[in-house]
């Protein structure tokens, strides 16, 4: 089972188990390192994972992954809210009530490919959306959100232990995941590393093969004997599988679900972090998503107060209009920023920050001179 | 089954019609195919050679008349079915994993022979496969690019893809393998190389069916030569016997025009 991987890839392997673990140590210096925006590194670096592994591999877009992360999201809180505030039950009823959803708008979508593929995703998200908010309220509680109480049954949770006086925590086998401490970051840092591997095992495994070879070609695949439907629909269902761990994880680490989780934004956002990192790539996808998350909490922080601050130096007539320029950039416009980053990524280095990665370390390697022939497969570098 | 009684028929196309709105690119078609030989269809363009072949492997579905492979009727059979059964094709314009490099080019067919249409196989690695691989290698040293199996497909000129294409039908070791034009856009000593390796595998038994313009290439390969003109087989014979087929000059000389 744990055979088979290249020296390469363990040291991949380890290389980004020890950044994750260390991460409360390494980000001390950029100012992220607590838990509450660490568990945001990993939550979304994992959905961003599992969307990859359909994206990057097959290239079949989807804009409709949000909904198996709000579908995750609700599952958990139910499990939490029926049977016991272990997150173990809960993610087991994420993904598979994931799995169940992404089986069949997998089924339906992947009947059309390219542009109508992506539209016809999109389509039953919104629809999940708008469901979540009208004739699914009774399971899902509206626009209020499905949130824990104190009247919940937890049946297993009531077998075994008193119910404390204030609204209970989420934890595994003891030890609280919710309520922003560390144990929940390193909770969901596990589930990260294993999520990362599983990810590995499938590039590098026959299967990861053939969905390269659809995305590369997929005639040539059906007149090499290949029945290309089934590899579509399996890589479809494991990145919805991904998307509900994601989904329970965030329940995990706080106990409410609320259908914009479901939106075509969060559906949009995991595109960006996908090919912000570099589509395709085994990292890139994680660092996308933290390199987003980080940038959203920095600059959604600021608004014209902080920049005033900032300019104080210069004097009131220039600075008014400088700061009512920037002030365009932050705070609720951080995705006006975003848009123009994405922009400038897409059009310079459509390979995203990996390829600038591979770049870099090609000019270094040989002193200016990157044009060897370009080698992929056996011989890929670990990236 | 139904091909019993004269079983050294691989490939069976009877009574065979298509058409493109009004065009009739197809007019009764009859094709016979005997195993182990090489039969070569020839005609000026838009004869209707391609669009046989695409019959034949399931691209395009005839609308009426029958294509027999193997005792096996093939009206509704899907593209992979078709390849499962044993018919692999060299397209007219090289299709190949243009993303991937050569090894895993022609590793892939050869998983297709091996575990079937569909197999999710996400346990083992792809390294971890060495008799296809030592399989898929021997094949590139067959073609003449082995020496490049690192490389990516999509970097190698028209000539090299053609070969490459060529080596991913070979690893299947097809019953029946249709050639579209495999020397198309080649040089005369690639030209060469490719007719010497097609001989290679004739002497494996291996039945098949070719396209060509080349008339040197024909030549030199061909057990039975179909003329095909304007959607209908208008000469068929030994490759001499077709040589001095009057009709077959006209056709020809007739393009000129």
């Amino acid at each position: 089972m744990f055979g088979n991987l290249s020296r390469n890839d363990w040291v991949l392997f380890l290389g980004f188990s020890a950044v994750v673990l260390l991460a409360p140590i390494l980000f001390q210096p950029i100012g992220a390192a607590y838990p509450a925006i660490l568990q945001k590194f990993c939550i979304f670096g994992l959905f961003a994972i599992g969307f990859n592994i359909l994206f990057g591999l097959t290239g079949y877009l989807s804009f409709g992954h949000a909904a198996f992360l709000g579908v995750g999201s609700y599952a958990a809180v139910w499990s939490f809210k029926l049977f016991t505030m272990n997150v173990i039950p809960a993610m087991i009823m994420s993904v598979a009530f994931a799995g169940i959803f992404a089986f069949v708008i997998g089924f339906v979508s992947l009947r059309r490919s390219g542009i109508y593929f992506s539209i016809l995703t999109l389509a039953f998200a919104q629809m999940s959306y708008n469901m979540a908010y009208s004739v699914l309220t009774p399971l899902t509680n509206g626009e209020t959100g499905l949130q824990l109480s104190l009247k919940d049954p937890r049946i297993i949770d009531a077998m075994f232990i008193t119910p404390g006086a204030g609204l209970p925590r989420s934890n595994i086998f003891g030890i609280e995941v919710s309520g922003g401490g560390m144990p929940g970051f390193y909770f969901t840092a596990v589930m990260l590393i294993i999520g990362f591997y599983l990810s590995m095992r499938i590039f590098r495994s026959p299967f990861g093969l053939m969905l390269k070879a659809i995305k590369s070609n997929q005639n040539r695949m059906r007149y090499t004997g290949f029945n290309t439907r089934p590899y579509l629909m399996a890589a479809f269902v494991i990145s919805g599988l991904y998307a509900g761990l994601a989904g329970s994880l965030m329940a995990s680490v706080d106990p409410l679900a609320g259908a914009e989780r479901m939106q075509w934004t969060a559906s949009g956002e995991v595109v960006l972090m996908t090919i912000l990192g570099g589509v395709g790539t085994l990292v890139g996808p994680v660092i996308g998503a933290a390199v987003i998350k980080y940038f959203e909490n920095i600059f959604s922080a600021f608004n014209e107060n902080a920049l005033n601050n900032i300019f104080s130096f210069i004097p009131d007539a220039v600075r008014e209009p400088i700061v009512k320029l920037l002030s365009l950039f932050v705070g609720e416009g951080w995705s006006l920023t975003l848009g123009l980053v994405f922009m400038a990524i897409v059009i310079f280095l459509p390979g995203g920050i990996m390829e600038g990665v591979r770049l870099l370390t090609s000019l270094f390697k040989k002193g200016g001179n990157g044009n060897k022939p370009a080698v992929s497969g056996h011989t890929q570098p670990a990236e | 089954m139904t091909a019993s009684n004269k079983s050294n028929i691989v490939l069976d196309v009877s009574g065979v019609n298509k058409s493109f709105g009004g065009l009739r690119a197809l007019t009764n078609v009859n094709l016979q195919v005997e195993e182990g030989k090489v039969h070569a269809i020839i005609g000026p363009n838009g004869a209707g050679k391609s669009t046989l072949l695409n019959v034949c492997i399931g691209r395009i579905r005839p609308d009426n008349g029958h294509v027999v492979f193997n005792g096996e009727t093939l009206d509704s059979h899907q593209p992979h079915e078709i390849n499962q059964l044993g018919v692999s094709r060299v397209f007219q314009t090289p299709e190949i994993f243009a993303d991937l490099n050569l090894l895993e080019n022609v590793m892939i067919p050869a998983f297709a022979k091996r575990d079937g249409a569909f197999t999710f196989n996400a346990i083992r690695a792809v390294s971890a496969e060495k008799e296809l691989r030592e399989e898929a290698e021997e094949i590139l040293h067959d073609v003449g690019l082995y020496e490049r199996r690192t490389h990516l497909a999509g970097s190698l000129s028209r000539g090299d893809k053609r070969r490459l294409e060529l080596g991913m039908c070979l690893i299947q070791k097809p019953k029946l393998l249709l050639l579209d034009e495999p020397t198309a856009g080649m040089a005369r000593h690639d030209t060469n190389m490719t007719i010497e390796l097609l001989k290679r595998i004739k002497a494996r038994g291996m039945t098949k069916v070719i396209i060509e313009h080349d008339m040197h290439v024909v030549f030199s390969l061909a057990d039975k030569i179909s003329v095909l003109a304007q959607g209908t087989v208008i000469a068929e014979g030994l490759p001499e016997e077709v040589r001095g087929n009057p009709r077959v000059k006209e056709a020809y000389l007739g393009e000129a025009h």
